[in-house]
């Protein structure tokens, strides 16, 4: 399997649903390879993890910024500045090295990053290529065609594949749409979560503040994510405004950083509301997980969201969602408030309908969390295992 | 007799450290950064009286002993005050000594330098007052001449002004204010009748202040020579209003750029042509009548090309601070609590606002922007969760907002 991240170093929910998806895989004897862009202690004992080279963590992370380059240091000692389009090309050419001499059935890739690297391993190994696209081009670039490059790679690579699966039927008719992949070829293949380890036992919540404010009868409507145009958060701050307008005692708290920090930081002055909207930047661990656990709301309004882990996370954490209707999560969710995600006056109304009425916001949590509590990567893992059955050649062994 | 009337303004802010969310409502002290942090107080304090206030004094009573005609003004903000008492009684002796030679006067303004008078008139008479008494008790003098924060000065401010009681006011002599007149004369502020206005002539004042140490100006280098010749070829002014920041001498401008030489010579330079002399704020508006009305119905400042406080108060960011700030005064005065107001009135001071200022926030100028913040973004960022905290500390007060 190609991948460009895993936890614990992931930038976002690429790294945890392949993460998932191979635990769940593992358990049907299905022996993984998963190959990195970059080398880091793992301690997955249900399958292989491998560095295609040897740099470390920091490197390709840096790198994520399209717009900056970062020095590289070959094995053999030569030095390259690289951005992130360069370390695509560097890990197409380690991946060579990397399966030779090695034989397996299957070769599963995830996302652009890593579908030049899978198409050189078809070459060599001459075994069925399936691509999992957990996003495309136009999905990060908020509805724009994004970077022409990035572009070519993958209508080149999904064009070519055995087999594409796609997150959800959302992204399906886009990549039906931007690349004329016949619908055939694509299987919706649902992210899921791992329900396990939402159940807190720590009555801190690390937002000292508002749980000040919320004795006071305050809400907290919540977001977590990064800050780019995907995430459509001007809508969800011009919303904020109508909704502060009715129900003052209501505090949008955003998680993140990212491009549109300082736009949404100018923006929210402008709309009159920056008292009511607190900025939190990027966070891991308690202060992240106690996000969602201080929120009445959480509101995921993305331009389009291919799956969208958050809102389940959120639920997770008790706490129900408003979710935009382009988003992939959308598709396996009934309990969830939906909104067009340009639709500002919808979003305003629903929330504002939750920050009125506790017995709505219970009401909603509670059959969300039902609808959430029967998720699982089972599920995802036996639609994967029949797609590799199908393209089975001899023993399962996937790369 | 022509006068060169030399004011200095001696100010420093308590910078607020890096404070979090996850600050708020756990931790109430907004101003003690580490001592190694770009915000500290402390650190910044011990930098600047090191550089710019014991050596400047040091001279200016050198050169006010050894020239009786010699004459300085001074305004000096309550919360450097207090700073020099905790981190440097040297340099605040130093003060105190500068004004004990009689020839030294204090101007009037705000405790906390802040921009209350266009927030809150009670709040404004309130520091105005706290800092008459601070510098009573500090300098045993008692401030006849009054200044506003930034020197921000409209016609409402000299009317307040003169019902208080004051001789005099400073500001900006701004070319879109003073039309074809010179600033090198007293004024009387439109609609008053005992008051005196003195406006800063920015274009002698800014030689020293801002470009004496740059190589680039046709004009360096300065000496006092040059300086005075200029002055002397003046023919009908009666008062050169050379006002700048304190540390224009030793911070602003280094001691390698050869400040302090300038200053040493300036009064033997000046004093050298009969008929020139010194004069304090108050012993030039006693000196002449005033040529004319002045008229400013809009406010100006000393900044920028503007000349208006659109450094301060110019984009939502600086606004939505300010008024959510002078929103909670009723309850923060209300609880009777010195500690909780007098945070709440250090977080008034404008440099605050002056770190929310996207004016110069462009690629090229970055460097050139003064703020021990990265960005203006974080100084907001991190005034809102200060400002909360206030909130909070009103809350567990049971305050209901």
């Amino acid at each position: 399997m190609l991948g460009w991240e895993l936890p614990p170093h992931n930038s976002g929910g690429l790294g945890v649903a392949c993460y998932h998806l191979c635990k769940a895989l593992a358990k049907n004897d299905v022996d993984i390879e998963f190959i990195l862009p970059y080398k880091a202690a793992h301690s997955h004992d249900f399958m292989t993890v491998t560095a295609a080279h040897p740099q470390g963590v920091i490197e390709i992370q840096k790198a994520g910024n399209a717009y900056d380059s970062f020095k590289y240091v070959y094995e053999s000692g030569k030095e390259e500045w690289l951005d992130v389009y360069g370390q695509q090309q560097v890990y197409e050419h380690s991946i060579g090295r990397v399966i030779k001499g090695k034989t397996y059935d299957v070769i599963h890739a995830h996302d652009w990053l890593t579908f030049r690297a899978a198409l050189r391993a078809k070459e060599l190994l001459g075994v069925p290529l399936i691509l999992h696209v957990h996003s495309i081009e136009s999905d990060r670039a908020g509805g724009n065609s994004g970077n022409p490059l990035v572009h070519e790679i993958e209508k080149t690579a999904l064009l070519l594949a055995d087999r594409v699966i796609a997150v959800s039927e959302l992204t399906k008719q886009a990549i039906i749409k931007d690349y004329g992949v016949p619908a055939e070829n694509i299987d919706v293949v649902h992210n899921s979560i791992d329900t396990t380890g939402f159940e807190i036992d720590d009555a801190s919540n690390a937002y000292h503040y508002l749980t000040a404010m919320k004795k006071q009868g305050y809400k907290v409507v919540c977001n977590i994510g990064r800050f780019t145009i995907q995430k459509n958060l001007p809508n969800l701050l011009y919303a904020a405004r109508d909704v502060i307008a009715r129900q003052p005692k209501t505090i949008f708290l955003l998680v993140g950083g990212g491009d549109q920090y300082y736009q949404l930081l100018t923006l929210a002055a402008s709309l009159g509301i920056a008292r009511n909207v607190v900025f939190v930047g990027f966070q891991r661990g308690k202060q992240w997980r106690d996000a969602f656990r201080i929120a009445d709301l959480f509101v995921m309004p993305s331009v389009s969201e291919p799956f969208g882990l958050t809102p389940l996370e959120a639920i997770g954490y008790g706490t129900p969602a408003l979710i935009s209707k382009q988003s992939g999560v959308a598709e396996i969710m009934n309990n969830c408030l939906k909104v067009d995600f340009w639709d500002v006056e919808d979003m305003a109304d629903k929330i504002a309908a939750v920050v009125t009425h506790d017995s709505l916001r219970d009401e909603l949590h509670r059959n969300a969390h039902i609808e959430f509590s029967k998720l699982t990567w089972d599920h995802a893992s036996d639609k994967m295992m029949h797609i590799y059955h199908h393209h089975r050649q001899k023993d399962m062994a996937v790369v | 007799m022509k006068a060169i009337v030399l004011y200095l303004h001696v100010h420093q802010p308590y910078r607020i450290k890096p404070y979090t969310i996850f600050d708020t409502a756990v931790d109430h002290e907004y101003f003690d950064a580490e001592y190694e942090d770009r915000t500290s107080n402390e650190k910044i304090l011990h930098k600047v009286a090191a550089k710019s206030y014991i050596p400047t004094n040091k001279k200016l009573i050198e050169l006010l002993k050894a020239h009786p005609e010699f004459k300085v003004s001074i305004s000096i903000t309550g919360t450097v005050i207090e700073q020099l008492e905790k981190w440097s009684p040297e340099a605040l002796q130093s003060f105190v000594d500068l004004c004990a030679t009689g020839q030294v006067e204090i101007v009037a303004e705000t405790y906390h330098h802040s921009l209350a008078f266009f927030y809150s008139r009670a709040e404004f008479e309130m520091q105005v007052d706290m800092h008459r008494r601070k510098v009573q008790e500090v300098f045993g003098q008692t401030p006849q001449v009054f200044r506003n924060t930034e020197l921000s000065y409209n016609n409402d401010l000299a009317y307040w002004a003169d019902k208080a009681g004051y001789k005099g006011i400073l500001t900006e002599g701004w070319d879109k204010v003073l039309g074809w007149r010179s600033p090198n004369y007293v004024y009387r502020p439109q609609y008053t009748n005992n008051i005196r206005l003195l406006m800063k002539n920015y274009k002698l004042s800014d030689d020293i202040a801002f470009r004496f140490g740059n190589q680039a100006w046709n004009e360096w280098p300065l000496t006092a020579g040059k300086f005075t010749h200029w002055l002397n070829s003046e023919p009908d002014a009666t008062n050169f209003n050379l006002f700048m920041d304190y540390e224009t001498f030793g911070e602003h401008q280094w001691s390698e750029s050869g400040i302090f030489e300038f200053l040493e010579q300036l009064p033997a330079q000046w004093l050298k042509t009969e008929g020139n002399t010194f004069m304090t704020v108050s012993e030039v508006i006693d000196s002449y009548d005033p040529v004319g009305q002045v008229d400013v119905p809009e406010t100006i400042t000393w900044a920028d090309t503007e000349r208006d406080l659109s450094a301060w108060l110019g984009n939502p960011m600086q606004t939505e601070a300010i008024h959510a700030l002078y929103g909670v005064q009723e309850q923060i005065i209300a609880t009777n609590d010195y500690t909780l107001i007098e945070d709440w009135r250090r977080l008034q001071t404008s440099d605050h606002f002056y770190y929310m200022c996207t004016k110069w926030f462009t690629d090229g100028d970055i460097h050139a922007y003064f703020s021990p913040y990265e960005t203006p973004y974080e100084a907001f960022t991190n005034f809102m969760n200060a400002y909360r905290d206030l909130e909070f500390r009103l809350i567990e007060k049971g305050v209901t907002l």
